[in-house]
């Protein structure tokens, strides 16, 4: 049903998805104007400063990590992987928002997705950028598994082992990263040529020239676009629930207690639509009183993220109920144990509870529809999210390996001075890729926006003239 | 409005698309093929030696037998190099005073090692035995080719880890009887593949799971 059915002031009436009084014209040139332009915000040039700076420290830290190797991170002996991993999965939950945003909102039909899948997709894009660092460099011989993980036909005569899930992890965010990019720019290719069209200095013009491919916006184009976009949102879709399913599997597939749990798959994929959904608000707050976007983002589009994130914190509630419950009703010692050693006993106790402030009583908050609606409450429970869904991969990960089946295997995992740099080089990394798009591309989708526009509908229009009579 | 692109950008859009793909085929043929060259596994090339050792003379033309110099090769996973008393046996008595064989003389009079390199140089990681080979039917030309008409010693084979799982996937392409192992002129018989087989199970070489198992070579 569209919004027009909907007497005015109907209390079922859905908020638009833009602020009336805007047209196809101004539209296109706030959201153009912000990128072809001489000024740039001075928090823009603070922020990608900063997020440069850590960049350096990335570049830094990864390059002390393949001189003198991983043993300057606080890794042990039971606590194989630790903040490489954490912070890997944390990065590729991240990502599946954006996918969530563009491609399972776009099959339901999600009119709000329109103002926030563009930053949203290059969102996963970058995260994913930021995960895969993980994986390469947390080997002991990085300059090998960038390429052994892959089958080909080398001269060792040897294939990857398909069995193992680490190897899945390597199709399944390498495929994640190409169709997201994929997606990504095709969605851009419409705006791209908005943006040839409008630039006025010649390089500019010709850069996005040659980005559009010669898009001309005929029907034809149009009808092939909306086609070949359905098809890649229907694709990513069993994508988004695979590759995250796939990262649980690394630890769903092994023995340990605290990880050989089938509740993983879709428990880490809820997480990760969690911590997505919260980072795609931290960005789009913030970016909405940078650029003035509140046309745009409306007070519906926080809310309903918001939501989200509540719905999806439940589900990720319920996972931590149901390992809680099945660790006691196993009756095995050993899971019980884990229990106990997380929740009250352990060293790591702290975690656990902080896991809970987090992500079991911090999104509580969003309930009230009041508190909803006030941007810094939403904003202090998305951080509190992305802290919190940064620890439950602390708690599944370190918690179990530290203390698991042999008491002289037990050991503490103290992160290093290189574990925290590399996490926060790969936030800089992030912060520099997202404030680059921002400045360049369009970050919100302009055609998608036009669209939207009362203007763009015929029967709406029918409708208002006929009201005239 | 002037168009930003000229009509010439047409054909170069194509190019490109053309290009791209034609380059990443090329370079996945160029690496494909590369790693796999005579010029990266360093085959067929004669390695400078402290002696000009002919291979050519000693074995072509004097007719001397492997095991002579190679002592350890049906006993021990290292073949040898023979040390200089070996070379002494004879030529303290012959070419005594050939300036060739200076340093051959100087490592007796000074008691210090000749230092040959090696020219079949397999990684520390690999265990590779001669013994288990030599023992099996494996000849000697099978792997280091036609010796007795080397002047100076080259690699014949690739030693690529694919051309050792060749043979021990399908050891019956090249197994020759034992009393064979150590004649530089044997030929495969046209029958090879059933002579192979037949020597298989004659010598008991081990199942094709165990010998295409890490630990056989990779210990």
């Amino acid at each position: 049903m569209s919004a027009s059915q909907y007497p005015q002031g109907d209390f079922r009436a859905p908020a638009p998805v833009i602020v009336p009084g805007h047209s196809h014209k101004s539209v296109t040139e706030k959201l153009s104007d912000m990128v072809l332009t001489h000024n740039t915000p001075l928090a823009w040039v603070i922020t990608t400063a900063i997020g440069f700076c850590l960049l350096m420290l990335l570049i830094v830290s990864i390059a002390w990590l393949v001189l003198k190797g991983i043993g300057i991170w606080g890794n042990n002996a039971p606590v194989g992987w630790a903040f490489d991993i954490i912070n890997f999965v944390w990065w590729i939950g991240i990502g599946h928002a954006g996918t969530l945003i563009s491609a399972v909102l776009l099959l339901f039909k999600q009119d709000w997705r329109t103002s926030i899948n563009r930053f949203a997709e290059a969102m996963t894009l970058f995260a994913v950028a930021c995960a895969v660092i993980f994986p390469v460099f947390h080997t002991g011989r990085p300059w090998l598994a960038i390429y052994w993980l892959f089958p080909y036909p080398n001269t060792m005569g040897l294939w990857p082992n398909f069995r193992s899930p680490l190897l899945w992890d390597v199709f399944a965010v390498s495929t994640y990263g190409s169709v997201s990019a994929a997606f990504w720019f095709t969605g851009l290719i419409p705006d791209l040529a908005t943006f040839r069209d409008r630039a006025v200095n010649p390089v500019a013009k010709r850069i996005y020239g040659m980005l559009s491919l010669g898009w001309r916006g005929s029907a034809r184009h149009w009808w092939r676009y909306e086609t070949a976009y359905l098809l890649l949102a229907g694709l990513s879709t069993p994508l988004v629930l695979s590759v995250h399913t796939v990262v649980s599997f690394d630890f769903a597939v092994a023995v340990l207690p605290g990880w050989h749990a089938t509740i993983f798959p879709p428990y880490f994929v809820a997480g990760a639509i969690f911590a997505g959904f919260a980072m795609v608000l931290t960005l789009a707050i913030p970016l909405r009183e940078l650029y003035k976007l509140h046309d745009f983002i409306t007070m519906r589009h926080i809310e309903n993220m918001a939501k989200i994130t509540l719905v999806t914190g439940l589900v990720v509630v319920y996972g931590y109920t149901c390992e809680a419950f099945f660790g006691w009703y196993s009756g095995n010692e050993y899971e019980r144990f884990m229990l106990k050693n997380r929740i009250y006993y352990g060293p790591y106790a702290w975690s656990y509870w902080a896991l809970m402030l987090c992500n079991f009583i911090a999104p509580q908050i969003l309930w009230s529809k009041k508190l909803r609606q006030n941007l810094k409450v939403v904003f202090t429970v998305c951080m509190f999210v992305n802290v919190g869904m940064w620890l439950e991969r602390f708690v599944i990960i370190v918690t179990s390996l530290h203390r698991d089946f042999i008491p002289s295997s037990w050991d503490m995992y103290y992160p290093t001075f290189w574990d925290f740099a590399t996490l926060a080089g790969t936030i800089g990394l992030f912060l520099t890729l997202m404030f680059l798009f921002v400045r360049v591309l369009p970050m919100i989708s302009i055609f998608e926006m036009r669209t939207m526009l009362p203007e763009s509908h015929a029967h709406a229009k029918a409708k208002s003239e006929e009201g005239a009579h | 409005m002037s168009q930003i692109f000229p009509k010439s950008a047409n054909a170069l859009a194509r190019m490109g698309l053309v290009g791209a793909v034609g380059f990443v085929l090329c370079l996945g043929l160029v690496v494909f093929t590369l790693f796999r060259s005579t010029w990266a596994t360093k085959q067929h090339e004669f390695v400078e030696q402290p002696i000009q050792f002919s291979h050519a003379h000693h074995v072509g033309g004097v007719g001397i037998d492997c095991r002579y110099c190679h002592t350890s090769v049906e006993k021990s996973a290292f073949a040898g190099i023979p040390p200089t008393q070996t070379c002494m046996n004879c030529h303290n008595q012959i070419w005594t005073n050939a300036p060739i064989l200076e340093p051959v003389r100087a490592s007796l009079r000074d008691d210090t090692n000749l230092h040959w390199t090696r020219v079949h140089d397999l990684p520390d990681f690999v265990y590779f035995s001669h013994q288990i080979h030599v023992k099996q039917g494996v000849g000697c030309a099978t792997c280091h080719g036609p010796v007795d008409k080397m002047p100076l010693v080259y690699q014949a084979q690739s030693l690529l880890m694919e051309w050792c799982l060749d043979c021990h996937r399908a050891p019956e392409k090249y197994l020759r009887p034992r009393e064979e192992v150590f004649n530089m002129a044997y030929e495969a018989p046209a029958n090879q593949l059933e002579l192979g087989r037949q020597l298989k199970a004659e010598y008991n070489v081990a199942s094709v799971e165990h010998l295409t198992s890490c630990s056989v070579c990779h210990r």
